[in-house]
């Protein structure tokens, strides 16, 4: 039993979440444009980009399918969360993803065949051979720890007054961890040059949005830690590019951290493992469709006369071309010694691992996989 | 290698206590060297600023070395890890403070995920030179999680280091190792010993080698083995033991991850005894991991069956309970006996 009195509370904070939206779903202008949409080359290479990712992604499920790749999460419907956050960054930054970023990865440097290497059982796949990229955090797995990486990334950074920004992604489902709360509440408390991109794509594998959380928006849990945090349309490439990249300005010059929500949707399974057919209505799928990034952005292109048919019949072309080559790249890398599983555990092998690593050497080798 | 033996005799003991450092001031010292010589270096943790840590390790840091470099941080552990994980992989030293052993547990994920694979998984692209302190142990009447002795947790992971200091000399330059070392360190240390008995401990910077044992005592009828605040016990049991006319060898393991069975196999074919003590439950303690190695490698030099002497496999007992928990002289001593009466 309660009982209730009758009193007064002063307000003592107010908080809200803009959203923003330049493109609309079916590729219309909703507002002013931001000033890097002038360049209509550059235009073309953020295109490029989502073209890029998408075929790769396509390309990575068939492999899997075929036996040729190992489980693949696939970032299907979410690629221009990556291109807007890798197209924002500059060369010298340093990004700490989850595993759904390919196309932030490979705008900064990251191949797909190391991409490829990785899910296909390799470690040499996060071993990045691009020297843009060599500070970059491999792909991360465990959900959220990525996000505490980052702060330690830009603590170093700002201990050593550079002048450079973090950006680590999380998905919906990372948010709901500790790592993610500490993260946020220690970038708030210490400052630090770090963008925090939540790509909600509104399944934490089987758990819907909804059910993760009672906050009406993800980007909220920023406000608790003190954060400036905003939502975007994570379909449209133009917001994704522009919110990230005021963000990163505003890290840069020390005016602290950034929460950036960004509103997607995850038209795959969860992994090639996964089947979402399980838990998810096919019908949501559908609805889904229409707000396609890549086919929004195409149409805006097309209005503005900057792209056409034949373009996109020779840019299809290429990027299968390239994503074929980069196929080969992986498909033909020289697998590695058995003793490889001793050369990097620590900078120089312990007396202790010898014998072991002696074993390991004779071990006779594998040739085929069943 | 320095020698040091800690001297049981009263008038040994007093000459220390009025002239050296305690193993807690050792760490201090450590921390101090290191952060004046090496601009990478920063130390973090829970009330390490102007407290100076629960136990005073980074008493006086602060304010020679500025807030930036010796950071308070909030209260939460795992994320504690998780930001050494980061300022390692950008070429920074951290040195992470968790205020005991017990708390720890919430940092697995970041040490074990992470701390200890980032150099393997990005074939050493990225890699994490961090340490994180912790004090450890029981026999201090500390509250509830307070007393933890888990150190096997972390002996069990691949990649990292698991490195225990038993004294101020080994405490001062084994953390300067740790420190200096390109791979994670856990460093835990025993908060029994914190302040029990002082050493000279000249402030050199000159480190031990780790992934060592140290031999604190020579011996050839047992060899005992041990780490941590148990070689007080351990060195006490020699001592006894030797009045009898049993010389006992005594290893201080130090670094229990990775295991330098080599000193230990060595001591063990020299006199065919062994008996391992320490402070942590006993199933699948480190000692069973010597044990079997011993059993594996050296079985032709026993004479007698490898005995552990361990905390019981119970919970650590809130404090009026601990002095039966922790293995005593009096266990070690008996245990020996029966190890040297086996025929």
């Amino acid at each position: 039993m309660t009982s209730q009195i009758s009193h007064t509370q002063k307000s003592i904070i107010q908080f809200e979440i803009g959203y923003t939206q330049f493109l609309d779903p079916m590729g219309k202008i909703v507002q002013n444009l931001p000033e890097f949409t002038r360049d209509s080359e550059h235009l073309k290479i953020l295109y490029r980009f989502l073209v890029r990712t998408r075929v790769f992604d396509t390309k990575a499920i068939a492999l899997q399918r075929t036996g040729k790749l190992g489980t693949y999460p696939s970032t299907l419907g979410q690629e221009a969360i990556g291109v807007g956050i890798g197209s924002a960054m500059q060369s010298n930054d340093v990004l700490c993803p989850y595993y759904r970023e390919y196309g932030a990865q490979f705008w900064r440097g990251v191949k797909m065949s190391e991409i490829l290497l990785y899910w296909g059982g390799d470690e040499r796949g996060s071993d990045f051979s691009d020297p843009r990229v060599k500070e970059d955090f491999p792909l991360c797995v465990p959900i959220g720890s990525q996000t505490l990486h980052a702060v330690g990334v830009a603590t170093a950074l700002k201990l050593r007054k550079q002048a450079r920004v973090t950006v680590t992604t999380v998905g919906d489902g990372g948010t709901s961890r500790g790592d993610f709360y500490e993260a946020v509440n220690l970038a708030g408390a210490w400052q630090l040059p770090i963008v925090f991109v939540i790509n909600n794509n509104q399944w934490a594998i089987s758990l819907p949005r909804a059910k993760q959380t009672h906050a009406e928006t993800l980007a909220q849990k920023g406000i608790a830690g003190g954060i400036f945090s905003e939502q975007v349309d994570g379909n449209d490439i133009i917001a994704v590019r522009y919110a990230v990249e005021e963000a990163i300005k505003r890290a840069r010059s020390g005016l602290g951290p950034s929460v950036i929500e960004a509103l997607s949707y995850r038209m795959s399974d969860h992994t090639t493992a996964d089947d979402a057919r399980r838990y998810r209505d096919a019908a949501e799928i559908e609805k889904y469709k229409a707000l396609d990034p890549i086919k929004r952005f195409y149409q805006y292109l097309v209005d503005q006369n900057i792209w056409d048919k034949t373009k996109e019949e020779a840019l299809q072309e290429s990027v299968t071309k390239e994503v074929a080559d980069a196929v080969y790249e992986y498909e033909h890398t020289s697998p590695l010694e058995p003793t490889a599983m001793f050369d990097f555990l620590y900078a120089k092998l312990p007396d202790a691992l010898h014998r072991e690593r002696e074993e390991a050497a004779q071990l006779q080798r594998i040739t085929t996989r069943d | 290698m320095t020698e040091i033996t800690i001297k049981t005799s009263e008038t040994t003991e007093k000459t220390e206590k009025t002239t050296g450092i305690t193993l807690v001031e050792a760490i201090t010292q450590a921390l101090a060297y290191e952060l004046a010589h090496d601009p990478d270096v920063i130390v973090l943790g829970e009330d390490v600023g102007v407290n100076g840590g629960v136990f005073r390790a980074t008493q006086g840091l602060q304010a020679r070395f500025g807030e930036e470099r010796v950071r308070d941080t909030p209260l939460a552990e795992n994320m504690i890890a998780g930001v050494c994980v980061g300022l390692g992989a950008m070429g920074m030293k951290p040195v992470a403070e968790i205020q005991f052993m017990g708390f720890m547990y919430s940092c697995v994920d970041q040490i074990i995920s992470h701390a200890s694979r980032l150099r393997n998984r990005t074939r050493g692209r990225l890699s994490c030179p961090m340490v994180i302190r912790a004090p450890y142990g029981a026999g201090i009447h500390s509250p509830e999680h307070h007393s933890e002795s888990t150190e096997a947790i972390f002996a069990h992971i691949p990649g990292l280091r698991v490195v225990i200091p038993s004294t101020p000399l080994r405490a001062y330059g084994l953390l300067l190792a740790s420190i200096r070392d390109p791979d994670p360190v856990i460093f835990l240390e025993p908060t029994r010993m914190y302040r029990l008995g002082k050493q000279i401990v000249p402030d050199n910077g000159e480190a031990l080698p780790i992934d060592v044992c140290f031999i604190s005592r020579e011996g050839n009828d047992v060899t005992l083995v041990s780490w941590g605040a148990m070689m007080h016990e351990t060195l006490k049991a020699a001592e006894i033991l030797a009045e009898s006319g049993i010389e006992a060898e005594v290893i201080d393991v130090a670094t229990i991850k990775p295991l330098d069975m080599e000193t230990i196999l060595k001591s063990v074919e020299k006199t065919g005894r062994c008996v391992i003590v320490h402070e942590a439950t006993k199933t699948c303690g480190v000692g069973a991991e010597i044990a079997a190695q011993i059993a594996e490698k050296g079985l032709t030099s026993l004479l007698a069956p490898i005995q552990r002497v361990a905390a019981f496999d119970v919970i650590v007992p809130l404090y009026r309970l601990e002095d039966y928990y922790l293995p005593s002289v009096e266990r070690i001593v008996q245990s020996v006996l029966a190890v040297m009466e086996y025929k």
